[in-house]
Order: C-alpha cells, then sequence, then structure tokens
C-alpha cells in the first residue's frame, strides 16, 4: 500500500444527501420548454469522481485491471467502458480523471492503491467536489459557443474528447461522450452560477430540465 | 407635411428598395415615411431632410456626407423610449423600421435653431485649435464649471437612464478563414476558401452583402453585378462550413488573429429584440474570433476634397450620390456641381443625369482628362470645366451655388477667375483611402503608395489584404485578387483549394488622378472661409495650418492638438487629407509625416455587446458552499470573500426589529464564548498532498519544521515568498505518512495550488509528490465553545475525551452518521471541533447539529465575528496583518520558524538579509485605546507626537480593529515601527476630521493570555 | 488576446487558459545561504526586459496546469515557440538573424503607444 490515507464517505444508513444543484432547482427552477425545447440539460449528481496522479505506464496497468479501461495516453481524450458509466479522461500528462457510478469509488479506490502497492501515485476521491451537467439537444452547440471559449466545432472537438476550459467567468471540463452528448464537469461552488448561466445563455433555445 | 411634399427626393424606379410598402419614422419630432431597404440616411434624404446634426465645435449646420460608416455627421440618438435608447448611431449603417425615433445628438436647443451656432459665428475666428485648453485653463478650480456647458453645447449621445430590456452575449468562434468585408473582393475570397472546405466565417458591416456591388453601374457577365452577388451569396449559404454574418462589423484585430466582430442581430427590426416562441432573441453579440488567417477585404473609403464651405449641407462624397440613387433610389438634390481629381468621381454625374436631374458641371482638377467614363459623361453633352475645383460651397443651410477657379495645384493658388454656378448639390472625389483601420489594429505600419495616392495596411502573419483595401480598384482585377486571397488561405491553413471561374468584368480606360487633397482658395487658408478637414471633430485645414506653426511637426501630436480623427470617427474621412495639409505646411512628403494609429473599436459597439451576459447576477460567478441555502434562509447577511459568499453575519428579529451588525456580532461573540457557536468554515481552501516527498515539500515550503508531526496530528504553518515575506497560513494535517491535508486562507486557495506546483515542476522535480484541490469535496463545519464538546459528543462515536483526542488532533469517525474528520484546531481560542464531510451531506450533518445544539445555545457566527474572536486572541489574517512586506517575525511569529532546518526553506535566505533584521521594521502589536468606547479606524495611520508639524513622521497603521463584546472594550493590532520593544508606550491616531485618539501599545493577545480555554 | 501551443496539451489555446509567471530560466542559487545579499537581490528582483526575443514562463492554469517556457518578440507580440520545462529554447536573441528582427522592429515601432 502506498501509505496514505483513504476515506470511505459511504453511510450505513439512507441519509439525506442534496446535490450541488440543490439550493439551484429551488432558487431557479428547472425550466421546462416543452416542445418547442431545442435544449435539454441534466445533471448527472452523485457520481464516484476520482483523480488519478502518476505515471501513465504505471496507472495503465492497474486501471486495465481493476476498470477494464485503457487510460488514454493522448492528450484531451476520454475512454468509456461499453456501458458509458465508467470513464477516464486525460486532464494533464500525469492526471486523469475517473467518473464511476456513485458508491464505486472507494472500492476502486481500494483495489488501485492495492494493485499499484508501492509505486508513486496519488489518489483523491473529489466526489463531493464536482457534479456532471450533460446537455444535449440541436442548439447545444451554440450554447457551448455562448459559454466556452474552447472551439466545439465537430472538426476540432470528435467524440471521445474532453479538455479543461474556461466557462464563462469560471472554468470546466468540457467532453463528448457521444454524437449527441456534451458533459461538462463543474465545481460544485461554482455549479449554482454554472446552472444560472446555462438558464440564461439557452433561453433562446427553449430549454428543458430534467431533474 | 402636406401629401405632396413626402419623400420628394424620392425615384420613382431604381434602388433595392421595396416601394409596395411604406415605414413611418420619426427624426427630431417629425415623422416622415420612407421604405424597407432603406437606412435611416436614405430615407431623410428621400424626405429632403438637410440638416441632421450640428456640429461639435461650432455648431454649424451639418447633412448627410456619405453612405456607410465613414458618415461624420448623421450621428443620431435611438430610441422611442427611454429603456431604448442609443446613442451614437450613424444613420447611414441604421436600417429603417417601422417606428423607428431618432434624434440629433447635437444641437440645442434644436438643430434648426442653435444657441451654440452664433457663438460659432461669432467665435468662429477666435476658436482655434487648442481654444478649450488656453480658454477655460484658468482658473483651474472653474473647470467643472465651464466643462458642464460645453459639454451640453457638443453633446455626444446619452445613454438610457432605465434598465435595457434587450439581452446581448458573446460568442466564441473558430474558423480557417475570416473574410471581412463582403464586396466583390471578399465574395470571391469566401468562395474560394469555401469551395476548398475550410471553416470560413464571412462578416458584412452592411444589411446586405455585396458592398460596392449592389450599386454598381458596372457589370459582371453582361449583368447587373448584384445578380452575381447573389449567386455567389446562394452557394455560400449552402456550405455547412460557411457562416455569413451580415450587420457584423469587424471592430478589433487582435493579436494572434484574434477578431471581435459585433453583430447587430435585431436592431433592424425595432427598438427591441422581438420574441420569438415566448423567447426574446439576442439583440446584438460579440463574436470572438479566432481565425487561422485573416482577409480584410474592407474595401476604400472615397476621400473628399477640402474646400471652403464644404460642410454646408448638400456636400456629399460622389460615391455616395452614386450609392443613394442605385441603391436606395434617393437623388440628394436637383442639381449638381461635381468636384473631381480622378476618373471615379464622374460615375456620380453619370448615375446623377440618369436619375433625371441636372448636372451644371464636371469640375476635374485635370488639365485633359480621358477615360471611358470621362467620355461617356461627354457623350451625355455634361460640361466638364478642366484644371478647375469647387474652391468654395455658398450657402448656409443648404449649398446655394458653387464658386469654380482655374487653380494651379503645385503653387497652391488660385490661378484664374472664379465663376458662380448655382446648385443644391456639391459631390466631391480626392480618390480612395484604402480601408486599413483593421490592419492597424495589430500594430503592422501601413506604407505610401503614390500611384493610387493612398495607404495599404502593413500585414502582419496570417492577414492578407485584397481589392480596395490593398488599393486596387478595378473591378476585374478586385475580383482576381479575392480568388488568390482564398485560395492562399485555405492552402496556409491545411486546405486544397478549388478553382473558381471569374464573372467577366467590363474593362475600363481610366486616366490618371492627381493629387489634390486641400484646394486652394483666394483667400489665404487661415484668412479664408473654413475649409474642413474632419467634419466630426471640426477640423479645419487653418487649425492643422496652425498647428504646425505653433511648432507641432509630429503628425501623432497635431492630431492630438487639433482632435483630428478622434472619438468615434477615427480619422476615416479626413486622416489622409490631414496629413496632406500637415505635409503642404511642413514642406514634407505624405509619407514622411506618416499616418497616426487608428485603434479599435472601427465603430462604436453598444455596451451590452462587450458586456454580453456578463452583468447582473451573472456579473461575477458566486461561490457558494454545500450550506449556503441554511444562510439564505436563516436570513444572513453575506460578505464577498474572492468570489465566495460567506455568511457575515446574522441578524435576528428582536421586537420586530432587525438588528443591527453591532448587536448581531456582539450577540454572536458571548455565544462562542460563553455556550458554543458555529460557523461554515467550507471556503477555507484544501489541497491532498500525497507521495513519499510529501513531508519533505512541506518543510520546504513553509517556515516551520514538519519532520516529527506524526499521523493523526495537526500543526499550524506559515509561508514565505523567497523574499521572506508571508503568503499564505493554514492548518496542514498529517493523514498517513505519505498524506498530508493541507489547509489554506480562502482567497488563496488556487494561488497557493499553483504555487506549489510551480516549485515541483521548476524547481524540485525530484520529489515524488502530487497535490489536488480538494476545497469543493468537503464541507467544514467549526464548532466552537465550551458547550462544543457535550455538542458533538451527541451525535459523534469518535472519543472526545481531552487526554485522547487532544488539541491539535484529527480523529475520524462519524458524525450524524456521516464519516467525517473532525480536526480539534482552535481559530477562536475556544474549544473547538472542525467537522469535515463529504459535501453532499453537509445539509444533514449540519441540520442534525443544530437539532441537538439548540439546549447548548448553539448560534451560527459568521466572518465578523470570527474576525473579532480571532483578533481577540491576536490570530493574523494573512492579507489584513500582512501586505506582502511583513515576515514572520514581524508577526512576533519567531516560534514557526524553523531556522536549523536542513533544507534552505522557501524565505530562509532573505530572512536573514540586513533589511528583514532591522530592529525597526513594522511589527505587529495590539493597541488599546485609552477610551474604551473608541473602536479605531482600520488603516488609520499611527505617530508617536501629536504636536509635531505636518507632515509627521507616521511609524505604523491599524491593521484590523473591533469592538470587543467579551472586553466590553475597543481594541486594535497594529504594525508599529519597532513595535516589539514599546509595549506599554503611548502612540497617537490623528484622524481626518480633527481628532486624535490616544492608544496604548499593548500585547496582541487581548483574551486568554495562557491559551487555556481551547485546551479544556 | 494570444494563441498558445501548450507543449503538454498538444494545441493551441486562448491565452484566458494561461497564466504568464515572467522570465524563464531564473534558477534558485543551489546555496542560498552562499549567496550575498546582493546575489540573492538579483535572484528575486532582477529580471531582464529585452526589446525582442525573450524567454518566458507560462502555466496552462485552466488546463493541464503545467508550467512551461515561451519565447516572444516583445515588440510584435510574435510566439517564436514553448518550450516543456527543462528543455532548452531553439530560438534565442543571437540565434536570430539580425535582419529579420531589425525588420520586425522597424515596421512595428511606437504603434503600441
Amino acid at each position: 500500500m502506498s501509505n496514505a490515507a483513504t476515506f470511505d464517505t459511504r453511510t450505513d444508513t439512507a441519509i439525506p444527501v442534496e446535490s450541488p444543484l440543490a439550493y439551484s432547482y429551488r432558487r431557479s427552477g428547472a425550466p421546462q420548454a416543452g416542445g418547442s425545447s431545442r435544449l435539454q440539460l441534466r445533471e448527472r449528481a452523485m457520481l464516484g469522481h476520482l483523480i488519478l496522479r502518476g505515471g501513465a505506464i504505471v496507472l495503465d496497468e492497474a486501471v486495465r485491471d481493476v476498470l477494464g479501461l485503457n487510460l488514454p495516453g493522448r492528450p484531451q481524450t476520454l475512454v468509456q467502458d461499453a456501458s458509458g458509466e465508467r470513464s477516464i479522461q486525460w486532464l494533464s500528462p500525469d492526471e486523469w480523471l475517473v467518473i464511476v457510478p456513485g458508491g464505486e469509488e472507494f472500492p476502486l479506490e481500494t483495489k488501485l492503491r492495492e494493485h499499484l502497492g508501492s509505486a508513486h501515485f496519488a489518489i483523491s476521491d473529489v466526489s463531493g467536489g464536482q457534479t456532471l451537467l450533460e446537455i444535449s439537444g440541436e442548439a447545444a452547440r451554440e450554447l457551448l459557443m455562448k459559454t466556452v471559449i474552447y472551439d466545439v466545432h465537430p472538426s476540432n472537438f470528435p467524440v471521445g474528447k474532453g479538455v479543461t476550459t474556461v466557462f464563462a467567468k469560471a472554468t470546466t471540463i468540457i467532453r463528448r461522450p457521444s454524437e449527441d452528448r456534451w458533459e461538462l464537469v463543474v465545481r460544485r461552488s461554482f455549479a449554482d452560477y454554472c446552472y444560472r448561466w446555462l438558464l440564461d445563455a439557452g433561453a433562446e433555445f427553449g430549454v428543458n430540465v430534467q431533474q | 407635411m402636406s401629401q405632396s411634399k413626402q419623400q420628394m427626393f424620392r425615384l420613382n424606379t431604381g434602388g433595392r428598395i421595396d416601394r409596395s410598402r411604406t415605414l413611418s419614422f420619426t427624426f427630431n419630432g417629425q415623422r416622415y415615411q420612407g421604405h424597407p431597404g432603406d437606412t435611416l440616411a436614405s430615407a431623410l434624404l428621400a424626405n429632403g431632410v438637410d440638416i441632421v446634426n450640428r456640429s461639435f465645435k461650432y455648431s454649424r449646420p451639418r447633412g448627410i456626407v456619405a453612405a456607410g460608416a465613414e458618415e461624420p455627421n448623421a450621428i443620431v440618438q435611438l430610441g422611442s423610449n427611454e429603456a431604448a435608447q442609443v446613442p451614437n448611431v450613424r444613420a447611414t449603417q441604421q436600417a429603417l423600421f417601422d417606428g423607428l425615433t431618432a434624434c440629433s445628438t447635437n444641437g440645442w436647443p434644436n438643430v434648426q435653431r442653435d444657441l451654440m451656432g452664433l457663438v460659432g459665428k461669432l467665435g468662429g475666428q477666435f476658436m482655434p485649435p487648442g481654444f478649450y485648453y488656453k480658454t477655460f485653463m484658468a482658473p483651474a478650480s472653474m473647470w467643472l464649471t465651464y466643462e458642464k456647458y460645453i459639454r451640453k453645447a457638443a453633446g455626444l449621445g446619452r445613454s438610457p437612464m432605465e434598465a435595457d430590456p434587450d439581452s446581448y452575449d458573446h460568442f466564441n468562434q473558430h474558423c480557417d478563414v475570416l473574410v471581412v468585408g463582403a464586396g466583390a473582393a471578399g465574395l470571391a475570397a469566401a468562395l474560394a476558401a469555401a469551395r476548398s472546405g475550410a471553416r470560413v466565417i464571412v462578416a458584412d458591416e452592411q444589411e446586405e452583402m455585396g458592398g460596392s456591388l449592389l450599386a454598381s453601374r458596372e457589370t459582371l457577365e453582361g449583368k447587373p453585378a448584384d445578380q452575381w452577388v447573389a449567386r455567389v451569396l446562394g452557394e455560400l449559404a449552402s456550405y455547412e462550413n460557411v457562416t455569413l454574418l451580415p450587420r457584423t462589423t469587424a471592430n478589433g484585430y487582435h493579436d494572434h488573429n484574434f477578431v471581435t466582430l459585433h453583430e447587430r442581430r435585431t436592431e433592424h427590426l425595432g427598438d427591441t429584440a422581438p420574441v420569438e416562441n415566448g423567447h426574446r432573441q439576442v439583440r446584438a453579440r460579440l463574436h470572438r474570433v479566432r481565425a487561422g488567417q485573416v482577409i480584410l477585404s474592407t474595401g476604400a473609403h472615397e476621400r473628399p476634397l477640402v474646400y471652403a464651405g464644404n460642410d454646408v449641407p448638400g456636400n456629399l462624397l460622389a460615391g455616395a450620390v452614386s450609392t443613394y440613387i442605385r441603391r436606395y433610389g434617393v437623388a440628394p438634390g436637383r442639381k449638381l456641381v461635381l468636384s473631381t481629381s480622378n476618373d471615379y468621381g464622374y460615375r456620380a454625374a453619370l448615375d446623377w443625369k440618369e436619375a433625371g436631374c441636372e448636372v451644371v458641371a464636371i469640375v476635374d482638377a485635370r488639365e485633359a482628362p480621358a477615360g471611358d467614363w470621362v467620355d461617356a459623361a461627354r457623350a451625355q453633352g455634361i460640361k466638364i470645366i478642366t484644371g478647375s475645383a469647387v474652391i468654395e460651397a455658398k450657402g448656409s443651410n443648404r449649398v446655394t451655388a458653387a464658386r469654380v477657379a482655374k487653380i494651379d495645384i503645385d503653387a497652391f493658388k488660385v490661378s484664374g477667375p472664379v465663376q458662380e454656378l448655382a446648385c443644391d448639390t456639391i459631390a466631391s472625389s480626392g480618390g480612395y483611402s484604402p480601408v486599413i483601420h483593421l490592419a492597424s489594429h495589430t500594430g503592422a505600419r501601413p506604407t505610401w503608395r503614390e500611384d493610387i495616392l493612398g495607404f495599404v495596411p502593413g500585414l502582419v502573419k496570417g492577414v492578407q489584404a485584397c481589392g480596395g483595401a490593398k488599393g486596387t480598384y478595378t473591378l476585374g482585377d478586385v475580383l482576381a485578387e479575392g480568388v488568390e486571397a482564398g485560395i492562399r488561405a485555405a492552402a496556409t491553413t491545411g486546405y486544397t483549394a478549388q478553382t473558381v471561374s471569374l464573372p467577366s468584368a467590363e474593362r475600363l480606360q481610366q486616366g490618371p488622378a492627381v493629387a489634390l487633397f486641400q484646394v486652394p482658395h483666394e483667400k489665404s487658408t487661415l484668412r479664408g472661409p473654413k475649409q474642413f478637414v474632419d467634419l466630426q471633430n471640426d477640423v479645419t485645414a487653418a487649425g492643422i495650418e496652425l498647428a504646425t506653426r505653433e511648432g507641432f511637426e509630429s503628425i501623432e501630436h497635431i492630431k492630438r492638438y487639433t482632435a483630428m480623427g478622434f472619438g468615434t470617427d477615427q480619422g476615416k474621412l479626413g486622416n489622409i487629407n490631414g496629413m496632406a495639409i500637415a505635409a503642404r505646411c511642413l514642406k514634407r512628403s505624405i509619407p514622411e509625416v506618416g499616418t497616426t494609429v487608428f485603434r479599435p473599436n472601427y465603430t462604436p459597439v453598444t455596451f451590452g455587446a462587450i458586456v454580453g451576459r456578463h452583468c447582473r447576477d451573472l456579473f461575477d460567478p458566486e461561490r457558494y458552499t454545500a450550506l449556503h441555502h441554511w444562510h439564505v434562509e436563516r436570513g444572513a447577511e453575506f460578505e464577498d470573500v474572492g468570489q465566495w459568499k460567506r455568511p457575515w453575519y446574522y441578524p435576528q428579529k428582536v421586537n420586530g426589529k432587525a438588528e443591527t451588525i453591532q448587536e448581531a456580532v456582539a450577540r454572536e461573540c458571548l455565544a462562542v464564548r460563553e455556550k458554543v457557536g458555529i460557523l461554515d468554515a467550507s471556503t477555507l481552501g484544501k489541497i491532498d498532498i500525497q507521495g513519499p516527498d510529501a513531508r519533505e515539500f512541506l518543510a520546504r515550503v513553509y517556515t516551520n519544521k514538519w519532520e516529527k508531526l506524526a499521523v493523526g496530528k495537526c500543526r499550524y504553518g506559515l509561508m514565505c515568498k523567497d523574499d521572506g515575506m508571508v503568503t499564505d497560513d493554514g492548518v496542514t494535517s498529517c493523514l498517513a505518512e505519505n498524506h498530508f491535508l493541507m489547509t489554506t486562507t480562502t482567497g488563496g486557495a488556487a494561488a497557493i495550488l499553483e504555487w506549489l506546483e510551480l516549485w515541483h515542476q521548476t524547481e524540485w522535480p525530484e520529489l515524488d509528490v502530487y497535490f489536488s484541490s480538494v476545497t469543493d469535496h468537503w464541507a467544514t463545519m467549526t464548532i466552537t465553545g465550551p458547550e462544543a464538546r457535550k455538542l458533538l459528543a451527541e451525535i459523534s462515536d469518535i472519543d472526545l475525551d481531552r487526554d485522547s483526542f487532544k488539541f491539535m488532533d484529527w480523529r475520524s469517525g462519524k458524525v450524524a452518521g456521516v464519516p467525517a474528520r473532525v480536526f480539534r484546531i482552535s481559530f477562536t481560542g475556544e474549544l473547538t471541533f472542525e467537522i469535515n464531510v463529504q459535501a453532499n451531506y453537509a445539509m444533514h450533518v449540519w441540520q442534525t447539529l443544530f437539532k441537538h445544539g439548540e439546549k447548548y445555545g448553539l448560534t451560527p457566527y459568521g466572518t465578523e465575528t470570527m474576525h473579532v474572536l480571532r483578533a481577540e486572541k491576536g490570530f493574523i489574517i494573512v492579507g489584513q496583518e500582512t501586505d506582502g512586506s511583513v515576515t514572520p517575525e514581524d508577526l512576533g511569529m519567531q516560534w514557526a520558524i524553523g531556522y536549523d532546518k536542513p533544507y534552505s526553506w522557501i524565505g530562509k535566505r532573505a530572512l536573514t538579509r540586513s533589511d528583514t533584521k532591522r530592529e525597526n521594521r513594522k511589527q505587529l502589536v495590539g493597541l488599546r485605546p485609552k477610551d474604551p468606547k473608541v473602536v479605531l479606524e482600520e488603516g488609520a495611520q499611527i505617530v508617536l507626537d501629536p504636536k509635531h508639524a505636518i507632515p509627521m513622521p507616521m511609524v505604523g497603521h491599524v491593521t484590523s480593529s473591533y469592538y470587543s463584546p467579551i472586553l466590553d472594550s475597543g481594541f486594535a493590532l497594529a504594525v508599529v515601527k519597532g513595535g516589539h520593544q514599546r509595549l506599554g508606550e503611548t502612540v497617537y491616531l490623528p484622524m481626518a476630521d480633527g481628532q486624535t485618539f490616544e492608544a496604548e501599545i499593548v500585547s496582541t493577545i487581548f483574551y486568554d493570555p495562557k491559551g487555556e480555554r481551547q485546551n479544556v | 488576446m494570444f494563441y498558445i501551443y501548450c507543449p503538454y496539451c498538444g494545441e493551441h489555446r486562448e491565452e484566458e487558459e494561461f497564466h504568464p509567471k515572467g522570465q524563464a530560466h531564473i534558477e534558485r542559487p543551489k546555496e542560498p545561504e552562499a549567496c550575498s545579499d546582493e546575489e540573492w537581490g538579483n535572484y528575486l528582483f532582477f529580471r531582464d526586459n529585452p526589446r525582442g526575443v525573450h524567454h518566458e514562463m507560462w502555466v496552462h492554469a485552466v488546463g493541464c496546469r503545467k508550467f512551461f517556457n515561451m519565447t516572444r518578440h516583445t515588440v510584435s507580440y510574435e510566439i517564436l515557440e514553448t518550450y516543456k520545462m527543462g528543455e532548452q529554447p531553439s530560438i534565442t536573441a543571437d540565434s536570430q538573424a539580425k535582419p529579420r528582427e531589425a525588420a520586425a522592429v522597424s515596421q512595428q515601432e511606437g504603434v503600441r503607444a
């Protein structure tokens, strides 16, 4: 083991949880544009988010054995499992973001640590610190052009790409897991700002928020 | 207004307007009519409105001169209601819509009868350049009084006084090729680039794309040129890789091909944006374009000739006359005199004649003009007066006659008798000036081309110019250049260009132009009637001549002295003429005089588009903790700490009245000191540090020692920069042998993470350690006060015994059923537990604490109370007690400095420099006001001798000052020169209102000096 | 608004994602205690301010968070290269052919006043 402390945040009993957008829904609502909507927005809350640090070669084997996924070695790439529920994204030459269904993060971290043994690496659980917003609909790209400075044209942003970039006056990780779906990973403390921004920027297209 | 007079200058046929529909509009309170396809300017001309404004300085009546962005006079205020007011709109660029309401921006009380006009007439000779500087300089105190009236009389429009109902946004665009200007060159370039498959954006500032082709008398493939335009636009629109942006002005050209485009999406439709499907459309949009290649096909502006009275309404650019006739179906007068130095000007006379109006004469400065258009004019029987120019326009509110004479250009004098030709319109053409503004924004200097008598753009990497912008004016050549530019741009960005077959253009013979800028008058420039160079800023030829006589030689200085090319005009019409006049006076050539630099923006951009969506509650991100809505519901007042919203204090209702901040803070402070309080401390920065060298790394970035910190222990750390000055502080805990959790100040979180990465990546890459931010992952709840342990014990399985869970220990366990890390650290001096849980559970834990805390008097407290409590204990806040010039020793924190650590940690070397060892450095002390009721002002300066003559030597200042409820006294922290040696001395704080406060220098610890309370 | 090639991300990114961190290749003295006050002061406070080719350190703050170096022309603002931490520049003021620089300077003279 790597002589680091792990911390299981799972609870035994049903403890009420609040997603980063809990307050936002109450304050800004969840607009339903109905049939005229060209934009769908959905928070995929309570997922497991882990930050993986280390050398690519060291991590790759562990990730393959434990998660069954290849570690994306090329910059700005994203790999997912067949279900699309587990993914790893390149963040920097020694940093990756792993997103798994909520509750899997601790067993995953434990197994990775076991597998990696005494190698030099780090795993940080950031599940409480960020949330994932999913955007789809025919106006999704226009909305993103209003929002992120990175070029989201399909010629520059094919499926399977993910980057960290500027979101209005905040930051985001933006990913494209499929043709018609975009994901934004935003920090918890900025989530309300991002949500209000997306509603405002998307208003002209008609937004449907799925809760 | 009688029916028959309506649109009396409208032609029966021709133009791109829809005569079947009529639009009503109001200008200066009068109602008029126009047609779809009109601009406000063309509709005003159709209705015979001569005076559209009063001039800026002399208040002379002014009429429409141009037909596009270069219009200097017809600058109007738009808006039918207060909220819709838009200043600085050029009537030549504003599409007419039904209900449009506009008025002149200048003219007080109105444009027809203007008071300042009298001043202008009387004072005309006495308002030379620098008039305002010279006249209103003294006494200086009176400037504010003068300014009010000068500004009122000048008037440059006004901003709305009510909230704008519209929304605006930014669009981040990326493309391979950006084409600016969709005239002949731009369309050809766009076509070539688009067919290659490159991502192309075409931006054009006009209502319709096509540029001069929309009003050209020339043909393409033997057909009117606008048919080719329609075909090309149809093809471009069919490509997915092409974005066409009409009504979009490229306003700024920034580094590395970053161009800002201002798109007016709904301003041609009405005062406010229309609502579609229940959603209000975006009124204006700023496109932030990063382009691989930029093609500047911005065309050229015609240059007017400078002659006396050239500002009287009825003086127009020759090209503008053609545009109004051919594009808008308006002849802006009945009897025309054309003054020209070149063949191009002749087209205005031909168009005028074809429109059925009278051409009195063409006055050509050349002795023997020859060319196809000259021949056409002769064939039409138009009188041509050669070797001559219009030397003066007569008339006051409208041109009544042109004074024409032979001129000697080289000798700059009138060389023959003057004849007066009755007319109502004088068109002039002095040739073309390429529109080089955007290229100039990049910093590239333009170069003068004698053959075209104009500056052509200097070009930086990734940009090319074509067509008129490059000084090419023959249609066939313009198209060829466009295609070539498009092909080159596509190839440069990695696409294979396709062939574009060019439409055949007429090959016309043209004679050479003559270099004529200012026309001589019988009287000298200084004594003769005014000859205007810059109509918008009221700069005359005499003004420029005077400036050169007063010793201004640099064109940049002449510009600033005379105001030539200032403001929204940016020298579009006048700059070259001004330089030519300066060159004549200085006896230099134009390239020797040089051109001034054009700056963004090319034309005014509405603030809405600049601001975009970054306004109102989206102005700046607001960061919320997981407990934010609890604070809101509790009625907290918030304080901004960085972008975070932190509860400042929680005012309660007492007898139906809300507490003041003083009352609330006093209550919160006493609750902590006597019972238990709770603070949302989630905003503290938290950095997860892992790796075998984590401990060594901490030892290098902190001033104190880390080698012996055991698992389960916490330690306060102080961070310096390498200059030895304190930059951050916080508690770092040892989670495992190779694993630490660092906390930083709320405001410092991002910067400290970057700081750690900086040292790791640049100086110490050999250390095996990783840093990750976990600030948002954890919610932190601080319970503090004598009852804290009892409260926590009710809902936690952690052994809280004082001997097993000591001060500066951390433990993990469950709190309210939620896995938690609890840290026994204290920022209040009281018994404290900082509970950290995964943020999604925070609300449950917080509420459970309150469920159990009521009986202990659990009181939420905000940052203000936190500040009072920590200051009572002498705990510093980095950024409040420190300002980048304070060392750990200045703070009296020698205990946190490990001088004997093996590695020379960041800041150590600097702390042994003679200056940091100085004994009279400003050092942190406590201040106790002699009068306990006094709360000193933060920032107040400290002196030792209040009777010293001003300026008094200042020895320090107050850094923190509060009223302490527990001490029932004001108290303060301060930095004082040599303060640590001055305990017990009295210092003085003279205030702005004349009072002087007395205070005693005391220890920084005001409460519980032995620190027993946090250890219970 | 610069367009900066991040040598770690392998693509051009907008300037808003980066922070400038001052002159590149400033190495902390290996033995600070062996430095005179003057030497330490030079390390801390004194930086070049050349007209022309300059080496700067930047960080891809909103991105991969990696520090890297940039060779930039301080008059034309042209970015001549970016390179990873620990690498040396391939373009320097000396290596730049004099005529080229002179031309660039004269063309750009004084325009940013």
